[in-house]
């Protein structure tokens, strides 16, 4: 299967990539998804947001083939 | 509310029995920094009757480049005092009452059981789980913005309604990092765009225009000027919507 990963803002500098194409024949939940996609350059942060085809989820979350997985960075400035 | 020279409303997008909720309502307004200025200008000029403004910091002249309802004269007044002059200059017909101090939980309850809709301005993790714990004690609409360098996010909780999520929701309680705007700084008219889009979602809440981002994180990335909504729903795992319904 083929997931697309994407990283937003701050993530996106961290593990130099704005998008990764994933392809598996493994079944992934989302962390699995960063640590295939980008863990050797960076752990999945404790502070994160994550969503799957546009719908906030957690880590456990399972992924299907064709799904969007994407990382942002959480903001609390003000 | 604004009345011209003719005496017609000057609001004509308002129906008049919407003006007159609007000028019934009671806004608190937590941080009068870069999101909470554009928050509290809107909701001034919208003809909301009552302010209650919380901010225990004071203006300082690193704060002009993007906090608009202060300028220069207003160095070293506190931020509350501050904006409660800029406010009553635009519209002396609305009641405002300045908290310069930093509430604790139960203050906060205690401010928030008299008040419609809760705005959350402030700049740090800590007071927004606070303020989200006093928003669902309190069955009290939360709107919430947040920005950062170049990125922003909006969101509203309906504590009222079963369904909703918290703030809690978005984001559990672990050890958050800190990354206020002082620190970090902020593109300057981000916090103007995210601060107007609060201002306009609680007009929208005081009116029951059920068009509101509940259940929805919007994010907004300037540097790329790409808006990102997500669908956010109750966590049944959430310990603070657990506690309290």
């Amino acid at each position: 299967m083929t997931i697309t990963v994407k990283f937003f803002a701050s993530l996106r500098e961290k593990v130099g990539k704005a998008e990764v194409k994933l392809t598996t024949t493994d079944s992934l939940n989302i962390e699995q998804v960063w640590q295939q996609a980008c863990g050797d350059i960076l752990p999945l942060p404790e502070q994160i947001l994550m969503s799957l085809n546009l719908e906030y989820v957690s880590k456990e979350t399972i992924v299907q083939d064709g799904d969007e997985v994407a990382f942002f960075p959480p903001v609390t400035g003000g | 509310m604004f009345i011209n020279k003719n005496n017609d409303v000057v609001s004509w997008f308002f129906k008049d029995n919407q003006q007159q909720k609007l000028q019934q309502a009671t806004v608190l307004i937590i941080g009068l920094g870069g999101l909470g200025s554009p928050v509290a200008l809107y909701l001034a000029r919208a003809g909301i009757g009552q302010l209650v403004l919380v901010d225990f910091d004071k203006v300082d002249l690193s704060n002009l480049q993007r906090q608009i309802i202060h300028n220069t004269q207003q160095i070293s007044k506190e931020k509350v005092i501050s904006a409660q002059d800029t406010l009553h200059a635009i519209n002396p017909n609305i009641t405002i009452t300045p908290i310069s101090e930093k509430l604790d939980k139960n203050a906060l309850i205690e401010q928030m059981a008299q008040v419609d809709v809760v705005v959350d301005c402030s700049d740090n993790f800590a007071t927004r789980f606070i303020i989200n714990e006093a928003s669902v004690k309190t069955k009290t609409p939360l709107v919430s913005g947040a920005a950062l360098r170049f990125q922003g996010q909006i969101s509203v909780f309906l504590p009222q309604r079963p369904n909703s999520p918290c703030y809690h929701c978005l984001y559990p309680e672990v050890n958050m990092e800190e990354t206020t705007c002082s620190q970090n700084g902020v593109i300057a008219p981000l916090v103007g765009i995210i601060g107007s889009l609060q201002a306009s979602e609680v007009i929208k809440v005081l009116l029951d225009i059920d068009t509101t981002l509940c259940g929805k994180l919007m994010l907004f990335n300037a540097y790329n000027m790409q808006w990102k909504t997500l669908q956010l729903a109750k966590d049944p795992a959430c310990l603070i919507c657990q506690t309290n319904s």
